[in-house]
């Protein structure tokens, strides 16, 4: 039963089934990327700009500029949840486009790391676009900014593996809203995009500690205004830890589901 | 040589029994047919066979492999049409065709030769570029079938290929199905419709409820449990114990349906002569050829179809 959970078979197939993924991206990336560009552009500007006018300066920072580092954390972050939990549902449920690639020699881990790649390319493109756009408005401060897209692609991996957990776990598409509302929206009021958490009870600054967006945000924020130190790597070395703890679930969850 | 063997194949789905102990060999060239009605455990037999569905226990080899340890190198020569079209909304037609030759890692100019040949022999080569949502049903369900070509399968398996299309497109799709039989694919389908079985099939088993009742070739079956002929009578009232006993000698066996009654005559013509002399009403009469749902019905007293 555990080496059941622990034996996961991928192959050199998985880059078929990302390429699938791509090709489909492909036919409509410019649709993808405005839309998702759009929305934190509209954060940046009516919060950023529009209430920022009336904010204290944050950490020694301008709003904006505190602001924006947020933004293409959790930008990055919706768009791998939204990718692995709709898109790999509607595959899954109504396109039957597993049970598809499972008659074939891919594997049904194939087709769930195939999801998992696409989770990070979603994580990596979206994060990017948001940082060009701040780079273009001048709030990026440092070239550590280069190291951002590697971690938006850490961060996209456990992104990615927890919303097909909860996909695998509650495999319904109205149950979709619950893991929006109640788990994403709180990670991104609470995990450091729009303030810093010392302002708030001692026990929420405490509970931040266990969301993953409030690492991620920690490392953008840090890379993209050039404040680096050795904390920069724990805050990695948290996000990785969850990732191989997490690791095995999806697999597992999803194979109990597709194969009967 | 026998592509297919299975030896009490057994399949459950959480303690129920979907398939119980079947065996059943497959010979290289031929069509062999699963014949049953729907929940007979054709769709979980089938689903074993291209590894899909795990083995609850029992040993099941294709072209020599076990299932359960080479499930990647079975595939790998397998085509597989699965009861729902699950073709990729997200690509065209010709793209569908090109990605899933990706998945058997096909190289890409072969890939694209074989998918515009596959195309022109099913008859879609102008949807090339059409979107998959805009095809008929049967040109789906064609192309589905073209699909699982594409590996050039040693072993083409059908589940259910012509459920819920139209008389003419499920002729369509038996004619290439034909063909592909002449250019010495094996191919395995599984049906409700004994129309499609006798068509088709040049052997098949009659499944019903996990289990094989009868095997053997389509006519044979026919003549060994019925015979040539059919003539269903329908009698006033339930009187058909009494009318049966006095055509004793003309007939080699009866079945009730309803109202009616399955008459297996020796011989069609005097059994209905017979029957003219008799002091009963007849509701009516009909002197038809036997079919394999005939069969089914004597084995099983249901029809394969509600």
């Amino acid at each position: 039963m555990f080496r059941d959970f622990l034996k996961i078979d991928v192959s050199p197939l998985v880059w078929a089934v990302f390429r699938r993924h791509l090709i489909v991206f492909s036919r409509n990336w410019k649709v993808n990327i405005s839309f998702n560009f759009f929305e934190p552009l509209l954060y940046l500007v009516a919060l950023g700009i529009g209430l920022g006018a009336y904010v204290r300066p944050m950490e020694g920072l301008p709003y904006l500029n505190y602001l924006a580092p947020g933004l293409v954390a959790s930008s990055a972050m919706f768009a791998t949840a939204y990718e692995c939990t709709y898109g790999t549902f509607i595959r899954m449920e109504f396109q039957k486009t597993f049970q598809a690639m499972v008659s074939t020699p891919v594997s049904m881990d194939d087709v769930i790391a195939g999801e998992l790649l696409y989770g990070i390319f979603k994580s990596v493109v979206y994060g990017s676009v948001i940082i060009v756009v701040i780079t273009l408005l001048g709030l990026v401060k440092s070239p550590w900014v280069l190291l951002a897209p590697p971690v938006m692609a850490v961060a996209g991996l456990l992104f990615a593996l927890l919303s097909i957990v909860w996909t695998g776990l509650v495999p319904r598409i109205d149950n979709f809203n619950y893991f929006f509302s109640l788990i994403m929206t709180p990670l991104f009021l609470f995990s450091g995009v729009f303030f810093p958490l010392t302002g708030l009870p001692v026990l929420i600054q405490k509970a931040a500690w266990f969301s993953p967006l409030y690492h991620v945000v920690n490392l953008t924020r840090g890379l993209i205004l050039g404040q680096v130190g050795i904390w920069l790597v724990w805050e990695l070395l948290w996000i990785i830890a969850v990732v191989v703890l997490l690791f095995p679930f999806p697999f597992y969850l999803m194979r109990r589901l597709v194969i009967r | 040589m026998d592509v297919i063997v299975a030896e009490n194949l057994v399949k459950e789905y959480n303690g129920f029994p979907a398939v119980r102990g079947i065996s059943f060999r497959v010979c290289e060239g031929e069509c062999f047919g699963f014949l049953g009605p729907n929940g007979a455990g054709k769709t979980s037999t089938v689903r074993m066979i291209y590894c899909f569905s795990p083995v609850s226990s029992g040993q099941l080899t294709v072209l020599g492999m076990d299932v359960r340890t080479q499930a990647r190198e079975i595939k790998r020569r397998l085509g597989v049409v699965p009861q729902e079209n699950n073709l990729d909304p997200d690509l065209k037609v010709l793209q569908n065709l090109l990605v899933y030759a990706s998945f058997f890692r096909l190289p890409k100019n072969k890939a694209r030769l074989t998918a515009m040949e596959l195309l022109e022999f099913f008859g879609l080569a102008d949807k090339a570029h059409e979107r998959v949502d805009t095809l008929s049903g049967g040109m789906k369900r064609r192309l589905t079938i073209a699909r699982a070509l594409i590996n050039k399968p040693a072993v083409l398996i059908l589940d259910e290929p012509t459920t819920g299309l139209d008389p003419q497109a499920r002729h369509m799709v038996w004619q290439r199905l034909r063909r592909l039989k002449e250019q010495g694919v094996t191919l395995i389908l599984t049906t409700h419709y004994m129309e499609e079985a006798s068509q088709l099939c040049d052997r098949l088993v009659v499944m019903d409820e996990g289990e094989i009742l009868e095997e053997g070739e389509p006519r044979r079956l026919i003549s060994k449990h019925i015979g040539a002929e059919i003539l269903e009578v329908g009698f006033a009232a339930a009187r058909e114990r009494e009318i049966v006993r006095q055509l004793n000698g003309l007939i080699r066996g009866y079945q009730v349906v309803g109202e009616n009654v399955f008459l297996y005559p020796h011989n069609g013509q005097e059994l209905l002569k017979a029957l003219q002399r008799m002091p009963f009403q007849l509701n009516h009469q009909f002197l038809r050829p036997a079919t394999l749902e005939d069969v089914f019905l004597k084995l099983t007293g249901k029809k394969l179809q509600d």
